[in-house]
């Protein structure tokens, strides 16, 4: 445990990939193949569910650490995160040790979950007089669910990458799926023997970039196909060994959550694997985003709510076909083989290819993506001819060119103290546009300013309070912000009667006063133009 | 009912009796100063008091034409019948704390202070009294230091791999009194210890006054091909990310401050290394202090006052918040960071 929170304090002081690398390597061969899983397990977000409720960790930490309940709360706000509060609070360990993180995971931490409030209780209490503050902090984490560490999946395959001299795609794609953190596993991440196709593996995605300039800057528009950019959930669909695999982009395994798809997927034939998008799908239509949000969290699905918020899958690319990889094909090959597949009748319209937009110049291309918005797109994706389907976010062959979102000028009314890298500083800002008299709240956000703008803003918001509730202050309204947004609906939810998605700090208005701010009813007029509905 | 015998003011805190002002903010006739640092220290008072100890540092801050006069530690001065001594405060070379004594009634202004022990000052010494007038910088129970022997062992640690990859190691630390205790206390054998131009005066001023420093170096005095592989360079914070550290080629940064306990503010600073060294007193160094006076009122100045006071008050103690402008509001780590560099 030792060795894995000097790796996690090394990787989260650092802002040097190389270095993170580094360490990463270092740390995977100096120790034993059962940890190295473990850490690979957690270093990639994958973590166990939260083993023993907030609530009773800090009401413990308080107690062993003399400390009464205002004085842990004062200094868990200072401090913005309760693993590392308590891990600061406690009394200096009694003792030291060097339990290796698997049995720490696996004889202590797993079974506690269904251990009584005594044990558990006991056991905290004898792993914090164990363990050192960095040790805590980590430990901590895992105990409350909530580990999260600043590398991507990305630096963590080069560092495996590095250990066992392979190709990081390779990597990668051995990453994907379904595993257990076993030493076995680990070992045949790093082997350099292959023959390795779990039936259920996907591929890794490919990303594409946004495209700041013009799309002329990428060429003649006859080196490039061009599609919408459909707004659902990216995802794989796999068909191996007559079983069927729906993953999301989040490898999160999806399928029984999407039934109609499960249901026409079984006539793909075996050793097919396709990149799509799930959209919500309704009288041949694309429908909002927060309408597929209704199905997203829902691992049981009722009828009602397949007749109200159908689904179809929207293919992209073919990845693997007749059982081989085919990533490496050109494009135009993929997708001709891509729509042989899918040719014919059986898919009920459930599964169809992403048409391809037929417009033979920039200039026609731009005039039809005005259209973005009422077709229920984002805008459109720009993918090179020739280009074989790559890893990860590899600038160059695909490339969004998206739709200004919608924005409007807000007035800052409230703020709260941000967490983790912005800890005490007020990040988290309230917006309100006019009704009225009076301003109502329209969205909150938390991103978008510079640093130095944050300590701005932080120190107007110290200066300018109104009003304290808990965490929250409300502050004198002066502020004008653009906000900018994704879409927008109505909300039976919020006061405002509208909730927009994906809201986020365009720029400071610096040149506005508050009174010049958006009004309730401009946002509302945006609800037409939107088709958001209900 | 008869004035306190120290009283906020609009230019400070004043003593009625004595006609004088302890680390005022604005001009006055007299200051009684606890130490150098800009937001005790205001420039331009036709009268300075400090210790002796601390009179060079001060002298360098205020200009040579500043009128300075000095007292030696333990030593007291009738300033129209208000008796005035200074008392170390650990916090730099000759910081002090001021005990005021009127008609048997004694108050102690603590200034900053540390409890500590540092090369580069006097121990602190707790002073008895009936009110006492504190910092709490650090006024929460997440504050807590390890000995400092454990954090210049970190701190040599970094430096000899850094050495031993070619790099150099940056390291920031307040200019006045955080520089000068980082250079006593790394060790000199690991590699050659370059300042920045911010630092070396107040190198001289230390030494001068007797303090054990290794040799250092005024960086911006050699020559443009010096290799700084495997040397250490002490920087004020502000030199973070400026074109002059980027003279010393491939390197690695830290960070020396109370406020790198915490991971928000660490990770906020972007540099590879936090060190968790203060000045500052930590939560058991304040509450310790508080009963060691056997004060039985308190008055916090900056920091956690609000908490701290809350915590006293629990205690049986007669504690409040006094409004000064040593800092602004001090509830927040990266105020705190600012605050650490405020003097020039």
């Amino acid at each position: 445990m030792n060795d894995f929170a000097t790796l996690y304090a090394a990787l989260d002081e650092t802002t040097k990939t190389t270095v993170k690398v580094d360490a990463m390597v270092s740390y995977f061969k100096r120790v034993s193949p059962q940890d190295a899983a473990w850490a690979v397990y957690f270093l990639i977000g994958r973590k166990p569910r939260q083993v023993i409720p907030t609530a009773k960790l800090r009401a413990w930490a308080a107690s062993l650490s003399g400390v009464s309940d205002w004085l842990f709360e004062e200094s868990y706000h200072a401090v913005g995160d309760l693993a590392e509060t308590i891990a600061l609070l406690l009394p200096e360990p009694s003792m030291s040790s060097d339990v290796p993180l698997s049995v720490w995971v696996e004889e202590r931490l797993l079974p506690l979950r269904e251990a009584s409030e005594e044990v558990q209780r006991g056991a905290m209490e004898a792993a914090w007089a164990e363990m050192n503050s960095g040790q805590r902090f980590v430990w901590n984490k895992l105990i409350t669910g909530a580990f999260r560490v600043g590398v991507s999946q990305q630096l963590v395959t080069r560092a495996l990458a590095k250990v066992g001299g392979l190709d990081a795609a390779t990597v990668a794609h051995r990453l994907m799926g379904e595993w257990e953190p076993t030493p076995h596993f680990f070992e045949r991440l790093t082997s350099l023997e292959g023959g390795d196709a779990a039936v259920s593996r996907l591929y890794p995605f490919y990303l594409a970039h946004p495209i700041e300039a013009d799309p002329s800057t990428l060429g003649p528009r006859s080196d490039w196909q061009v599609e919408w950019k459909w707004d659902g959930i990216r995802s794989q669909l796999i068909r191996r060994q007559g079983q069927t695999f729906l993953w999301s982009r989040g490898e999160e395994l999806v399928t029984e959550r999407y039934p109609e798809i499960d249901e026409v997927a079984r006539y793909l034939p075996d050793g097919t694997v396709i990149d799509a998008e799930i959209l919500p799908w309704l009288g041949g239509q694309v429908q909002p985003f927060a309408q597929l949000q209704r199905r997203i969290g829902r691992k049981t699905v009722s009828k009602a709510i397949l007749n109200e918020v159908p689904v179809v899958l929207m293919a992209y690319d073919l990845l693997e076909h007749e059982g081989k990889d085919f990533r490496e094909m050109p494009i135009e090959v993929r997708r001709a083989r891509l729509e042989e597949v899918l040719k014919g009748t059986g898919w009920d319209g459930r599964i169809m290819a992403s048409p391809i937009l037929i417009e033979t110049s920039w200039d026609a291309l731009a005039e039809v993506r005005t259209e973005s918005r009422e077709r229920g797109v984002e805008g459109m994706m720009l993918k090179r001819l020739g280009s074989p389907y790559r890893v990860g976010r590899v600038r160059g062959d695909w490339w969004k060119w998206k739709i200004s979102p919608l924005s409007v000028d807000a007035v800052l009314i409230a703020a709260q103290r941000g967490s983790g890298k912005r800890a005490s500083l007020y990040t988290d800002y309230t917006f309100g546009v006019w009704s009225g008299d009076g301003l109502v709240t329209i969205a909150k956000a938390y991103s978008g300013l510079t640093d130095e703008e944050i300590r701005k803003v932080d120190h107007f918001i110290r200066t300018n309070t109104l009003d304290k509730f808990g965490p929250v202050r409300t502050v004198k309204p002066e502020l004008v912000f653009e906000i900018a947004f994704e879409g927008i609906q109505r909300s039976t939810r919020h006061k405002s009667g509208v909730a927009v998605r994906f809201p986020r700090i365009a720029r400071q208005r610096t040149d506005k006063v508050a009174s010049e701010a958006d009004t309730l009813e401009s946002l509302q007029a945006l609800l037409l133009r939107d088709s958001g509905s209900d | 009912m008869a004035d306190p015998l120290l009283q906020v003011t609009d230019l400070g805190l004043y003593c009625a009796a004595g006609d004088f002002f302890v680390d005022p903010w604005r001009r006055v006739p007299r200051a009684v100063v606890t130490h150098a640092h800009s937001d005790h220290a205001c420039w331009g008072c036709d009268r300075y008091l400090t210790s002796t100890a601390g009179a060079g540092v001060l002298q360098l801050r205020m200009g040579a034409d500043a009128t300075i006069d000095t007292l030696a530690k333990g030593k007291s001065l009738n300033l129209n019948g208000v008796s005035v001594s200074f008392h170390p405060a650990g916090h730099i070379l000759g910081s002090s704390q001021v005990r005021v004594e009127h008609r048997g009634e004694v108050w102690v202004v603590s200034g900053d202070y540390k409890v500590e022990p540092d090369p580069t000052c006097d121990p602190f010494e707790p002073v008895p009294c009936h009110t006492f007038i504190s910092e709490s910088t650090f006024g929460l129970p997440i504050y807590r230091w390890d000995a400092e022997t454990v954090v210049f062992g970190q701190i040599n640690d970094w430096w000899r791999a850094n050495r031993d990859q070619g790099k150099a190691s940056m390291l920031y630390g307040y200019s006045l009194g955080k520089a000068q205790r980082l250079i006593a206390g790394i060790d000199p054998t690991i590699g050659p210890i370059y300042t920045h131009g911010a630092v070396e005066p107040m190198n001289r001023v230390y030494r001068e006054a007797g303090v054990n420093l290794p040799p250092t170096t005024y960086a911006s005095s050699l020559p443009k091909s010096t290799d700084f592989a495997g040397a250490m360079v002490v920087a004020p914070p502000s030199a973070n990310g400026s074109p002059w550290a980027r003279k010393f080629g491939p390197s690695s940064d830290g960070f020396a401050s109370g406020w790198m306990r915490i991971r928000g503010p660490r990770r906020r600073r972007s540099v590879d290394r936090g060190f968790v060294l203060s000045d500052h007193a930590d939560w058991p160094g304040l509450i310790s202090t508080v009963k060691a006076t056997g004060a039985t009122r308190v008055l916090l100045t900056h920091g956690y006052t609000a908490v701290l006071a809350r915590w006293l008050r629990e205690q049986g103690l007669d504690a409040s918040t006094l409004a000064t402008k040593y800092e602004g509001e001090r509830d927040d780590a990266s105020e705190g960071l600012t605050t650490d560099e405020t003097a020039p």
